[in-house]
């Protein structure tokens, strides 16, 4: 599933998607990033609250398909200039973590 | 893999540490400066991540230092040099979920104690040589 297809298929609004074809092979929950960076594998759906600059970064050097920011959380319009200038995909989900792991279901 | 290199390709950055927000820059680039390379996905991902989290370290703890990239025929190499406090125990250090972090860098999702262990985690080696109000040089080897 491309990030694009899981945005239009659970409604999860497109905060920055600058690479939408990405394929998503699995899913990683976190919010301290070193945990995530330690932990996460490359192409995952990683889904966390945190909406601070480094989110961007670490999504980028972890190589994860794109960040879902679950309840409902919003960031500043700086992370999202950043994220569209790395090519880094992020989604908003209304759901909480659990919630928006078990709906992008893999 | 990087084919018949003539001589290591040395990157080398200042790591500014007065900026947390910009914190990760050159290993952004660096990450950018492998892919022109031709090097593989995994292993670009490993190196970018151990230099991340050694530049966050230097941010956090050292108000900045530097870092030279090089990139040989059998190896990467990462060499983040600072004139910081020093690390009083290593051993101690190493171990997850240890952290000297303050509070401000916790709220941003850092200083959870898992910066040094990813380190050893992604490299193929890592050395630490450090001294108490001197400051640290950390070198980490990612092998092709």
């Amino acid at each position: 599933m491309t990030v694009n297809e899981l945005s239009a298929k659970q409604g999860f609004k497109p905060v920055a998607m600058p690479d939408g074809e990405r394929e998503i092979n699995g899913v990683y929950i976190g919010d301290l990033l070193s945990w995530v960076m330690g932990r996460a594998k490359a192409d995952d759906a990683w889904i966390t609250i945190m909406t601070n600059i480094n989110v961007v970064a670490v999504a980028s050097l972890a190589d994860t398909a794109c960040i879902i920011l679950a309840e409902g959380v919003n960031p500043d319009a700086s992370v999202i200039e950043t994220a569209n200038a790395k090519g880094i995909n992020i989604l908003s989900s209304e759901m909480p973590a659990y919630e928006t792991a078990k709906a992008v279901g893999i | 893999m990087v084919n018949e290199m003539a001589e290591p390709l040395i990157f080398h950055f200042d790591v500014d540490g007065d900026n947390f927000t910009s914190a990760g820059q050159a290993s952004v680039q660096v990450k950018k400066n492998l892919r022109q390379l031709g090097i593989d996905p995994e292993t670009i991902r490993r190196v970018s991540i151990a230099m991340y989290e050694g530049e966050i370290n230097m941010v956090i703890h050292a108000k900045g230092g530097e870092a030279d990239v090089i990139v040989s025929d059998e190896s990467i190499e990462i060499i983040l040099k600072d004139t910081g406090p020093g690390i009083a125990n290593i051993e101690q250090a190493m171990q997850e979920g240890f952290s000297t972090a303050p509070d401000n860098i916790r709220s941003l999702g850092f200083g959870a104690g898992m910066g040094l262990p990813n380190m050893k985690r992604y490299t193929d080696y890592m050395h630490i040589d450090s001294v108490v109000g001197e400051g640290t040089t950390i070198t980490m080897r990612v092998n092709f």
